[in-house]
C-alpha cells in the first residue's frame, strides 16, 4: 500500500507543520538561501516554487494568495518586485537543494535550499566595513 | 512469563554477532581542495560543490 507515501509529515501536527513550512518558505524568499534539514528542504521546495509562480502571475488575487501564505508583508513585496521578474524566462525549477553533510549536534542530514542564480556573499566584505568604520572615526576626530 | 530454557553457548552468541559490524562511508575527493568528501555533498573543507562556493566555511 502506498499509504502516507506522499510528502513528509515532519513529525508535526497539521497546524504546526503548516506554520513550519510557512516560516521556511518566507525565509527562502527573504534570504534566497537557507540551510535546513533535507526533509524540511524537500517539503518546502514545491511551496517555494508555487509562491514564485504566484509572483509571476502578478494579479491582485495572486498577490493576496501569496500574502496569505507568507509570514511578512516584506517577503510578499520582495517576491513580486524582485524575485518573480528574475525567473520570467524560466518555466519551473526555480530552486535547488544541495546536500550539506551532517549536523554536529544531532547528526541530522542538512541541505541548502536556494533560489537558482543565488550567489554566496563572502565574508571578504569585512575589509570594506573596516574602511567604512575608519572613516567615520576620522571625521569624528576632525569634528573634535 | 516465558523464560529461556537453555543457556546459549559462546559460539552461538558470537556467531549471531558475526554480522554486527560498521562499514566505512564511501568517500570521494574534492576537486577543489583534494580533501576527502561525501559524494553528492558540499565539501566540508572548502565549501565548494560543483565548482562554486555554496557555504562559507570560515563563518
Amino acid at each position: 500500500m502506498r499509504h502516507l507515501n506522499s510528502g513528509s509529515k515532519l513529525g508535526r501536527q497539521p497546524a504546526h507543520r503548516r506554520a513550519t513550512l510557512r516560516a521556511l518558505v518566507t525565509n527562502v524568499i527573504i534570504y534566497e538561501s537557507i540551510c535546513t534539514t533535507i526533509a524540511r528542504a524537500r517539503a518546502a521546495r514545491p511551496l517555494v516554487e508555487h509562491m514564485i509562480t504566484l509572483g509571476k502571475r502578478d494579479t491582485l488575487h495572486s498577490r493576496r494568495q501569496a500574502a496569505a501564505f507568507l509570514m511578512t508583508p516584506l517577503a510578499t513585496k520582495k517576491l513580486f518586485a524582485d524575485i518573480a521578474p528574475r525567473f520570467s524566462q524560466r518555466n519551473g525549477g526555480y530552486t535547488r537543494i544541495i546536500k550539506a553533510g551532517y549536523r554536529f549536534g544531532d547528526g541530522a542530514h542538512e541541505a541548502i535550499l536556494e533560489l537558482v542564480g543565488y550567489k554566496l556573499k563572502k565574508k571578504e566584505t569585512k575589509k570594506k566595513e573596516k574602511v567604512e568604520e575608519a572613516e567615520p572615526a576620522e571625521t569624528a576626530k576632525a569634528k573634535a | 512469563m516465558p523464560n529461556p530454557k537453555r543457556r546459549h553457548s559462546k559460539m552461538r552468541k558470537n556467531s549471531r554477532r558475526a554480522h554486527h559490524f560498521l562499514t566505512a562511508p564511501t568517500l570521494g575527493t574534492c576537486p577543489q581542495c583534494h580533501h576527502k568528501k561525501l559524494p553528492h555533498n558540499v565539501c566540508q573543507e572548502c565549501g565548494y560543490y560543483k565548482g562554486r562556493e555554496v557555504i562559507d566555511t570560515k563563518a
